[in-house]
């Protein structure tokens, strides 16, 4: 097992973090599309999305089954799957991989939860480090806004309803991701995360990107 | 006497310290050691002396048993992907079984607990410091019964002789150590066997030597659990005596 910070892979690895609503998904999405124009072998992986776990976490979230220690372990499954399977063989072919949220969700969301930090940081610990994580900052109001007037009804374990803080959903999630938005910020200097303005326009938002991820393709030493 | 909870690492987030006067005992051992034969008498034994009594075991897990058992029956199960799905089944059993029955003064037997996933993750290269800090959450038991065979041919004939064909897992024909499920199970049990003789002392297992007859394993078996659960008897009767 290679830990964190010492795998040396030819390819790069690109990731996008954030709170729900914070835009990253669409970002991702146009970097995808720019890659793969300018002709770059480009794979990409979402959270939550492992074959062998699916089953197990939807049913478990529709059962309201989990803890947060088995919240944090089957999350921890389902990447490590994906790491072994989506991750680690396109980077050794020296491909571009992009992954939506990745190892720093589950460090917001389980500590969050009550999660010990150095015991999630641990678990992890077999992970590649991204060649950049970037992560879109916007202010705890616009992602609540984004999110609440987005969607009928905010899902039980995204509301953070599993703990109990309050009965209400809408004031259960902002107490939820005030304490993610939290954990992310402390993580910007811990893990090197490359912020960017959520509330910038899009296409501002996408250029930055863009030049960040030129500057490392061009670059021929790689630490991904 | 009522325990506090006492955790091998990192606790367990979200779990009140209260005391609880229940058992937590453990039967480790490899395949084919006679594990089950020997939780189902010791239950027996001790529901006869009047003890709640309740067995676990490894993919048992409300959460995680259907799915595990269902990704080992697949070929694209990883190594890291397998050690976390087990520790997730764990988890889920220790939160919401063993937990709970303990809490309400059960004894608990369970056929396997970390031990068995640690040494199954160490002889497939996994780093042993990262298996056992996330195993850090489980409980100290109070009793680790360790059913432990000389030699893994031993362990395969009693396989066989009882009908039961290898398992690939079980064989560990992920590892291609050896020709055939035989070779294999025999080179697997070995490096297993090693692994739990190392853990041994730093655990504080009690040694049983399974070689011997069932009845003589089991007698050994029960007057261990007995001086667990009489040691606290005694001190009972002597706080009310007092």
């Amino acid at each position: 097992m290679i830990p964190y910070g010492k795998h040396r892979f030819p390819g790069k690895l690109f990731v996008v973090e954030g709170t729900d609503g914070s835009g990253k998904s669409t970002q991702l999405a146009l970097l995808y599309q720019w890659l793969k124009a300018e002709g770059h072998p480009v794979f990409f992986s979402e959270w939550n999305s492992s074959p062998l776990v699916k089953d197990t976490t939807r049913r478990a979230k529709k059962r309201h089954l989990f803890t947060p220690t088995t919240f944090s372990l089957l999350h921890a499954t389902d990447f490590a799957d994906r790491t072994e399977r989506d991750i680690i063989p396109p980077l050794k072919a020296g491909a571009i991989v992009l992954a939506d949220r990745y190892i720093y969700t589950a460090f917001a969301r389980d500590v969050a939860r009550g999660c010990d930090r150095a015991w999630v940081r641990g678990l992890y610990r077999f992970a590649v480090k991204p060649t950049v994580a970037f992560f879109f900052r916007a202010p705890l109001d616009v992602a609540i806004d984004r999110i609440v007037s987005g969607r009928p009804e905010l899902k039980y374990y995204e509301a953070g309803l599993d703990m109990d803080w309050t009965d209400d959903a809408e004031d259960s999630f902002k107490i939820f991701q005030g304490r993610i938005l939290e954990e992310y910020d402390r993580m910007v200097g811990e893990f090197g995360l490359t912020v960017i303005d959520a509330t910038g326009s899009i296409q501002r938002q996408q250029r930055e990107m863009r030049r960040i991820v030129m500057e490392h393709l061009n670059a021929k030493e790689t630490d991904a | 006497m009522t325990r506090e909870l006492k955790f091998y690492g990192t606790p367990l987030p979200g779990v009140e310290h209260e005391p609880h006067n229940g058992k937590l005992i453990v039967i480790e051992g490899t395949d084919g050691v006679g594990r089950s034969t020997h939780t189902a008498l010791l239950r027996g034994w001790l529901e006869a002396r009047g003890h709640a009594v309740i067995d676990t075991g490894m993919t048992r897990s409300v959460l995680a048993g259907r799915g595990l058992k269902e990704a080992k029956t697949g070929t694209t199960l990883g190594r890291l992907t397998m050690q976390l799905y087990y520790a997730t089944d764990f988890a889920d059993r220790l939160e919401n079984e063993m937990l709970p029955a303990l809490r309400a003064g059960f004894v608990v037997l369970t056929d396997r607990y970390i031990y068995s996933a640690i040494a199954r993750a160490i002889v497939r290269g996994i780093d042993a410091r990262w298996i056992r800090e996330i195993y850090g959450v489980a409980l100290v038991p109070d009793l680790i019964l360790y059913l432990r065979a000389a030699h893994a041919e031993e362990l395969v004939s009693r396989v066989i002789a009882s009908g039961r064909k290898l398992d690939y897992w079980e064989s560990g024909m992920d590892l291609n150590l050896g020709e055939d499920f035989y070779d294999s199970f025999v080179k697997y049990q070995t490096r297993l066997l090693k692994e739990f003789d190392k853990m041994a002392g730093e655990y504080g297992f009690r040694v049983v030597d399974a070689s011997r007859p069932i009845r003589r394993v089991a007698a050994d078996l029960r007057r261990a659990v007995a001086r667990v659960i009489e040691a606290d008897e005694t001190e009972k009767e002597t706080a009310v005596g007092a």
